[in-house]
Parts: structure tokens; C-alpha cells; sequence
């Protein structure tokens, strides 16, 4: 028998009980469609955490404090207290210390109100050094940065972000202009660039002061010289491991603690990248694992409706065996069929999934990734699904004995 | 004249469950080439077993069977399949005609099983409609035609693959008096063409039409029991 007959019969067969067939179809649709949704879903998390992270600034390593775990030593007993100072990124800032690291921004931040002469706004009010410029790769649109003489001499001058500046001035030029932030008079000399959003804040709603500045006018910390991270950034990508090494040797020595008890941690953007995607690839797998689930619910549906269909069909499986069907082509009829229910469903469910895709990056502003290769292992895990299905009532079909088959009424 | 059938000895044996049941308790029977042979019994008899055994559907449990010179009694399902589609045309009471399927679709389903290509397939389904009368019913489905129309399509289907042996099965079972009369007529304009018959049936008239009737009772073959024929009736 040709294929095209099979085929042909096989489609016959379905549209004799279309709404058998296509709610049959329905379970492996709703599968395929969420497999694809939530993978989809992780990959494109995955790509914006990644792309966030390298937004950052480039070859970036950060120093960050964190509490012993062992003993907890006189360092860590110090409550919320930075265990990172401005000592330490003068420490590193030195070529011989660190020769490999080309800029060291120390930071330190705090939640501003801001009082312009119009509004009043809430912002992250961070201080810093010049170098945070090439450490973060940001760009001034207007006016200009704060000068390495105006954080030695503690000026009250502040760089803000561009949304921040439409905030507070509108449509007002910001530079000059007067702000008040936690109570404290600045003058606005720079607004940065565009940056876009990065994972935990937006970078553009921002105020950037002098550190000496934010320590004697702003910071709520009892020490002065403590600060809550250190940024850095390797003179390129080649020798960043390097400049890793040196950070971390460096800090090490003058912490007087061993890694074990390190009271800091350092990380690359790499590292980051690596968690961050770690992270989303574990949520990923147990997303797609529930939703993989619900394909195999589909699959057994399907085997389901053809033992269904093959008991209903005994007769016509008979008289197809009297007319010179062989066991193989009765076999191949159900599986045919099988395997049809399941590549449709599959070819719906694809669709379900591209347009779900779709409307999910427009509302969620995140890129629901749909790859090609993705699609085709969705239809052909589909396909599958319904062969694999079909082989225990094709089987059935193919052992009736005629006799009994064309004797059933 | 050629052998076109050849029983010796033919026995079969059921077992359901604890019970064992001879339905052919050793049959022995010849068809020659152009013969129209009726097979009469009552229920019970083993008429249906033997139908089963001429058509293929089943094996013999012991004895030979040779059907157009080949010995089918020991054959696997798959040859049994082939040698079904290839020298048997059946006629079941029943029509067993697909309701989903043309007439001219139905009549090609032997032919779809043999592999013949599909505008040769049309041809000869059409072909064997027009020899049952039925060229303009072609597209018409099951549903739609009468009892002896349906019934004469499931003789066109047995014809199209010009088989050795039409074998009918209480053919005229379903059908009114003018219809029978009909399918009868039928098989006598085939047999005087040459085409070898062997028909089940319970009704006497309808065996008359036959050129000669054997009859079966427990699962044996009398062929000239003519006292039986009365009890049958």
C-alpha cells in the first residue's frame, strides 16, 4: 500500500470524528505551547540578564563586603558596617599593588530625597570618583563630570542621571541649577547619558556626588572612610584574570584573613553573568519540566483516543483484513494516525506558542526568545509523542483476528 | 477442467476455556473452475467455520487445503493477507461496505491493498461497477444507495481484483425479494461467464439457483442427503 493512501485514509479517518481529533489534539497543543513559552521565557531572561550585566561597564570587577562565615572575627562583628574602605581603593589604585587594573571607583550609596526649586524627587544618591566614568563606561550628555580636585576639596557639586533631571527640572536646563538632597545644598554641574535599565536599579534615575562629599554631608555610616563597594575595571580582557588575582591577593593582605574567612568577595562581570544565568537555567529546566509534563499528559491522551478508535473500528479493521490488509499495513494505518494527531497538534501548539511569544515580549517588556531550532525539535518531539503513542493500540489493531474483527457488531 | 478448490480431511478445533468444540470434524470437498456451489446447513452446523476456512480468514487445526493450486493451510497471517487479496472476492451478508468511503472508493479498497496504482485502480473500480449495473452510482455513498444497490457494490468490490473464487456469505440475508432475485441473477450472468462461486445460505430457493449444494451438519459434509435439505427448510 502507497504512502499517499495511508496518509489519505488516515486523514479520512480523523475528519470522521473531528472533535475527537481535535480536542485530542489540544493536550499535545497546550504542551507544546508551554514548553516553548517557558523556555522561551528563561532563554530571553537569560539574554537580558546577560546583556544588563555587560551594560555595566566593560573588564568589570567588584569588590563587594560581606560577613565571615566562619567565626565571625573583629571585622565582621561590626554589624551593617562596610568592611571595605577608601584605604582600600587607594591600595588598589596603586600600579604596583594591582598593574593590571586601569580605574578604581570606590562607592557608596544611600536613598535621596531631592528638592529642586519646582519638585521634590527619590533617588539613589551615590558617591564616588571621577574613575567611576571609565569603570561604567558612561558618557556625560550635558555640562561635565566632577574633577578629581573638586572630591579632594569636598565640593557640593552633583552629576545626575537623565531621567532624574527631567524629574526634577523638566524642561528647565539643569546645569546650575540648585538641588537639595537629604537637606544638603548641591549645584548641578552634569547630566549623564542614556543608559537603559539595569537589573536592580535604573541607572538612569541617578545623582552622582564627590565621596569625600557624600561622607562628611550625606553618608548615615558612623565610619567616614568606609565605603560599600569597590569598582573596578582590568586594562582589557586578556588580563583580567589576572587583575582578579592581584585584587583579590592584595585585599587579602591588607584584611590580614585568609580566603577562607575573606570579609569581602570579588566578582567579575563574568562571574555574575554566570550566576545570573545559572540561576534562570535552574528555573528554566523546572518550568520546562512542568510544562513537559503536561506534553506527556497530552501524549497519553492520545493513546487513549486510538485504543478508543481502535475498539469502535473493530469491524472496519476486519473487512480492511479480509480485503488483503496485512497486520504491517494495519499497523501503519493507527501509527500514521497517531503520528498525525500528534505533528498537528504540535503544528498548533508552535503557533500557539510564536504568537504567545509575541504578545508576552510586548506586555512583559521581556524578549520571550523563540528559536528556530527550539520549533523544530517542538514538532518533531510532537511527531514523536503521537508515534510513541499510536505503537500499543496500532499493535492492537494489527492483531485482530478477522474473523473475530468482522463477527463484532 | 481446472481444480480451483481442494479440501481433504479438513478439521478444526475450537477450545473456549474448559470446553472443546469439533466444529469440522474432517471435511473433504472439491471445486472445479466455472462451478457455483451453495453450502447449506443450520446454525450449529459449522457453516461458518468452513466459510472462514474457503475465505482464508482462518487455518484448518489438521488436513490440507489448496486454493487455486497453492496449499494455504499452514500459511502466516501476512500470506494469508496476500492470497485474501489476490483469489478471493468476498460478499458478506452484512455488504460491509466503509460508510465513510464512495461507492467507487469502496470498490477500490482490494485493489488499493494490492498496490495497484491509483489511476489503473479507478479504471477497474469503474469497470466492475458498470458489469453490476452501478456506473451511475459511482459517488454515491453506502447511506445513500438501497440495500440491493449496496450489496451489488460489495459484489463489484469482489469482482475487482478478478479473483479465483467469490465466495458469498448469506448474500441475500439483508435483502428484500426483488433484490435477492437480483444479486441472484447477478451471480448466474458471472458464473455463465466462467466465474467459480461458492455460496453459504440456510434459504433452499435461494441454494437452487446454485449448479449443485452440499450440505453440512456437525461439522460434516453430506452431499446427498436430501432428507436433510427438507429439515433445513
Amino acid at each position: 500500500m502507497e504512502w499517499s493512501e495511508t496518509i489519505k485514509t488516515a486523514v479520512a479517518a480523523l475528519n470522521a470524528r473531528r472533535m475527537r481529533s481535535l480536542l485530542t489534539m489540544l493536550g499535545i497543543l497546550i504542551g507544546i505551547a508551554a514548553v516553548m513559552l517557558t523556555v522561551g521565557l528563561g532563554q530571553g531572561t537569560q539574554q537580558q540578564i546577560t546583556s544588563q550585566i555587560n551594560a555595566l561597564g566593560s573588564n568589570m570587577i567588584i569588590v563587594s563586603p560581606s560577613q565571615t562565615t566562619t567565626s565571625g572575627g573583629f571585622r565582621g562583628g561590626g554589624g551593617a558596617a562596610s568592611t571595605l574602605t577608601t584605604a582600600d581603593a587607594a591600595m588598589l589604585a596603586d600600579p604596583t599593588v594591582a598593574p593590571d587594573i586601569a580605574a578604581v571607583a570606590p562607592i557608596s550609596s544611600v536613598s535621596g530625597s531631592l528638592q529642586s526649586s519646582s519638585t521634590t524627587w527619590t533617588s539613589t544618591v551615590v558617591g564616588t570618583v571621577p574613575d567611576w566614568q571609565t569603570v561604567r563606561a558612561r558618557e556625560v550628555a550635558s555640562g561635565r563630570f566632577f574633577s578629581t580636585s573638586e572630591v579632594d576639596s569636598a565640593q557640593s557639586v552633583a552629576v545626575i542621571g537623565s531621567e532624574t533631571a527631567t524629574e526634577l527640572f523638566s524642561s528647565v536646563n539643569p546645569i546650575g541649577q540648585s538641588v537639595s538632597i537629604n537637606g544638603q545644598s548641591f549645584t548641578v554641574i552634569g547630566v549623564l547619558a542614556e543608559a537603559g535599565s539595569s537589573l536592580s536599579s535604573n541607572e538612569d534615575d541617578t545623582v552622582l556626588v564627590p565621596l569625600t562629599t557624600f561622607a562628611n554631608r550625606l553618608s548615615t555610616s558612623t565610619s567616614v572612610n568606609s565605603v560599600s563597594s569597590i569598582y573596578l575595571s582590568g586594562k582589557d580582557a586578556d588580563s583580567l584574570s589576572a587583575a582578579y588575582q592581584q585584587v583579590q591577593t592584595a585585599l587579602l593582605a591588607a584584611h590580614q584573613v585568609t580566603s577562607d574567612d575573606a570579609d569581602f568577595s570579588v566578582s567579575t562581570q563574568a562571574s555574575l553573568v554566570e550566576t545570573a544565568t545559572s540561576v534562570s537555567g535552574v528555573l528554566t529546566l523546572l518550568l520546562g519540566g512542568v510544562a513537559g509534563i503536561s506534553l506527556l499528559v497530552g501524549g497519553i491522551g492520545v493513546m487513549n483516543i486510538m485504543l478508543v478508535s481502535v475498539s469502535e473500528r473493530v469491524r472496519e479493521i476486519g473487512l480492511r483484513k479480509a480485503l488483503g490488509a496485512t497486520p504491517a499495513v494495519i499497523r501503519r494505518q493507527f501509527l500514521v494516525e497517531a503520528g498525525i494527531l500528534g505533528t498537528l497538534g504540535g503544528v498548533l501548539g508552535v503557533t500557539i506558542g510564536v504568537v504567545g511569544a509575541a504578545i508576552l515580549t510586548l506586555t512583559l517588556s521581556i524578549d520571550v526568545a523563540v528559536s528556530v531550532p527550539v520549533t523544530l525539535l517542538a514538532l518533531v518531539v510532537s511527531l514523536g509523542i503521537g508515534l510513541v503513542a499510536g505503537v500499543y493500540p496500532a499493535s492492537r489493531a494489527a492483531k485482530l483476528a478477522p474473523i473475530d474483527a468482522l463477527r463484532s457488531e | 477442467m481446472t481444480r480451483m478448490l481442494s479440501m481433504r480431511d479438513v478439521r478444526k478445533t475450537y477450545s473456549t476455556g474448559v470446553v472443546k468444540v469439533d466444529a469440522l470434524r474432517g471435511v473433504d470437498l472439491s471445486v472445479d473452475e466455472g462451478d457455483y456451489l451453495a453450502i447449506m446447513g443450520p446454525s450449529g452446523s459449522g457453516k461458518s467455520t468452513l466459510m472462514h476456512i474457503i475465505g482464508c480468514l482462518d487455518i484448518p487445526t489438521a488436513g490440507t487445503y489448496e486454493l487455486d493450486g497453492t496449499d494455504v493451510s499452514k500459511m502466516t497471517e501476512k500470506e494469508l493477507a496476500e492470497v485474501r487479496n489476490r483469489k478471493i472476492g468476498f460478499v458478506f451478508q452484512q455488504f460491509n461496505l466503509l460508510s465513510s468511503l464512495s461507492a467507487l472508493r469502496n470498490v477500490e479498497l482490494p485493489l488499493v491493498y494490492a498496490g495497484v496504482p491509483a489511476a489503473q485502480r479507478k479504471q477497474r473500480a469503474m469497470a466492475a461497477l458498470d458489469k453490476v449495473g452501478l456506473a451511475d452510482r459511482v459517488q454515491h455513498r453506502p447511506g445513500e444507495l438501497s440495500g440491493g444497490q449496496q450489496q451489488r457494490v460489495s459484489v463489484a468490490r469482489a469482482l475487482v481484483t478478478d479473483p479465483a473464487l467469490l465466495l458469498a456469505d448469506e448474500p441475500t440475508g439483508n435483502l428484500d425479494s426483488h433484490s435477492t432475485a437480483e444479486i441472484l441473477d447477478l451471480f448466474a450472468e458471472l458464473n455463465g461467464a466462467g466465474r467459480t462461486i461458492v455460496m453459504i445460505t440456510h434459504e433452499l430457493d435461494v441454494a437452487q439457483q446454485a449448479k449443485r449444494t452440499v450440505f453440512i451438519r456437525d461439522g460434516l459434509l453430506n452431499s446427498t442427503d436430501a432428507l436433510l435439505a427438507g429439515t433445513v427448510q
